[in-house]
């Protein structure tokens, strides 16, 4: 398959209404192809009945669309069985239901958790809200020097015996991509389960939940060229069937009396209410498209683009680059010397060049990098070189204008 | 403790930025020129003691971080602030609220509409709801801080 940037560009609309900026905030969402916008209007159009529970045929078919949409995903993930994919609103509704659902039957009072230091708020704040009150300890991986997952550390850390390791596939404050292999052999040797982060990296590689062996894994639709609001969280049937539900209403029973209700079974059990179905049939529709892009070009490319900004932000002396450029998923976090990330990226905005500024929802790294925050440069496939070298002149004139 | 002299010296700068700053940032047409000269005003305030730097004064809702210290003279009912953030832009947009605001009594304020000037520099977009860097909830927590004052 050959890579044409100009003819993959044309499927995204959004770019053709806002042809003078460029967009650079693609970890905090990715637009979305024609092919997503239309599924999820035609759904509207034609199939929109509610799931499950009607006995009409038209609801008949709209079940049938929402659950080949599962199929779909647990194709995409090479999950043994289609009940193994639960639909969230996204990644951050998701591990609040897994922390949750955990604590009880897998968590007890004076169980560890290990986490790492570069994760993201929605896998740090659930297990403060659902796990730490009930005597749970979380653990912290460090980083090294060079801001990577402390693998020597981790080791270290697992001989504490904790019964959860939950770790991001990539790093959505850096970029850098973890050992999961490393990571999921390892401390599932130390009899722990295992939690996959893959808000940022389900966009990065093909994720085979089989071959990983992970136990959960969890992303989000938009990241991954989908709609909003749709998520997904993937378990092993055996763990699956262990989780307390976080939410109950319609659809996740069997009976329900005034005095008891008994649960319903995989995966209704975990999906309270009526599902977003346009949100799940827009998600199938973006991991088909996905699926006919070269994902090997799309890797090569963005790390071209990586390499391309980085080389040029090194021949500007006073930027601190916080990311790293090999093991890297296309994201390069950077500060200018004594100068606040929030102002370097109003001066970037004046510029039409989206970037995101802040701790990026990941606070304790940056307490632990010792910096206020960063911006965030983050590429996608349809980012171009000429992108990136406007990107780079437009950031030599703010750097210049915070110099004076 | 707060030292009283920074809300007269807080005042007087802002008194003169408002006579020498401003008619300079509202002939500017370029906007590199314009937020050059916004990133400089930051400096005529009087010193920020770091020892202010507090949690109680803090404004939520920063992208950057700002404290704002509030005082109204019991004579005259002027409200006076003095503030510090550690962003440049954001501060030199806080200046260009309080040279229309500091001083003002609660009635004035009531009818003051600031976001006029920042539409007039074409800076409007820094006090939209979308925006994370602050300057709206500033700006709320000047008016809150007045409402629950009288």
């Amino acid at each position: 398959m050959n890579f044409d940037l100009s003819a993959l560009r044309q499927q995204f609309p959004f770019f053709s209404a806002h042809p003078d900026w460029i967009y650079l905030d693609n970890a905090a969402t990715l637009h979305k192809p024609q092919a997503v916008l239309d599924a999820m209007h035609q759904f509207y159009r034609n199939q929109n009945s509610n799931v499950h529970r009607s006995a009409h045929g038209l609801s008949q078919q709209a079940t049938a669309a929402f659950e080949a949409a599962r199929n779909t995903v647990a194709q995409f993930l090479n999950a043994r069985y289609a009940h193994e994919i639960i639909w969230t609103s996204g990644t951050t509704a998701g591990f609040n239901q897994l922390v949750f659902g955990l604590m009880g039957p897998v968590l007890q009072a004076g169980d560890r958790v290990l986490i790492s230091s570069m994760e993201h708020h929605a896998n740090i704040v659930p297990w403060h809200i659902h796990a730490q009150p009930f005597g749970v300890q979380l653990d912290v991986v460090p980083l090294t020097a060079e801001h990577r997952f402390d693998l020597a550390a981790f080791t270290e850390l697992l001989k504490l015996k904790p019964k959860v390791v939950s770790i991001s596939h990539v790093s959505n404050a850096l970029g850098h991509i973890q050992p999961i292999n490393d990571i999921v052999r390892l401390a599932k040797a130390a009899g722990a389960l295992v939690v996959l982060d893959g808000a940022q990296g389900i966009v990065w590689e093909k994720v085979d939940v089989q071959q990983l062996d992970v136990d959960f894994y969890l992303f989000s639709g938009h990241k991954l060229y989908g709609p909003t609001g749709i998520g997904v969280l993937y378990g092993k049937t055996q763990y699956l069937e262990l989780l307390r539900p976080l939410l109950g209403g319609g659809e996740m029973i069997k009976t329900v009396s005034f005095s008891a209700s008994s649960w319903n079974d995989l995966p209704y059990r975990l999906e309270a209410g009526t599902p977003n179905m346009a949100g799940a049939i827009g998600l199938a529709a973006a991991i088909l498209w996905l699926q006919q892009q070269d994902l090997t070009a799309f890797q090569h490319h963005k790390t071209a683009l990586l390499h391309r900004f980085y080389t040029g932000c090194q021949q500007i002396s006073a930027l601190e680059l916080l990311s790293g450029p090999t093991t890297n998923a296309g994201i390069v976090a950077l500060n200018l010397k004594n100068e606040h990330p929030a102002d370097l990226a109003a001066l970037l905005d004046q510029q039409k060049i989206a970037v995101r500024a802040g701790t990026h929802c990941a606070m304790p790294l940056f307490q632990a990098l010792n910096v206020k925050g960063s911006v965030r440069f983050s590429f996608a496939s349809y980012n171009s070189f000429d992108e990136i070298d406007r990107t780079l002149t437009a950031l030599a004139t703010a750097v210049e204008l915070l110099a004076e | 403790m707060i030292r009283p002299d920074i809300f007269t010296e807080t005042a007087s700068a802002l008194k003169n930025i408002y006579a020498n700053h401003l008619p300079q940032l509202q002939q500017l047409k370029d906007w590199q020129s314009k937020y050059r000269i916004l990133m400089t005003l930051g400096k005529a305030l009087p010193a920020f003691d770091s020892e202010w730097h507090r949690d109680e004064f803090l404004v939520q809702g920063c992208e950057s971080k700002a404290w704002l210290l509030h005082y109204q003279d019991p004579v005259t009912n002027q409200h006076f602030w003095a503030f510090d953030s550690d962003a440049r832009i954001v501060k030199g947009l806080i200046i260009l609220l309080l040279v229309q605001l500091n001083g003002l009594t609660t009635e004035e304020l009531a009818h003051a509409k600031p976001e006029l000037l920042l539409n007039e520099l074409q800076l409007q977009q820094n006090i939209s709801q979308s925006r994370s860097n602050g300057l709206l909830a500033v700006l709320n927590k000047i008016k809150n801080g007045v409402r629950s004052h009288c």
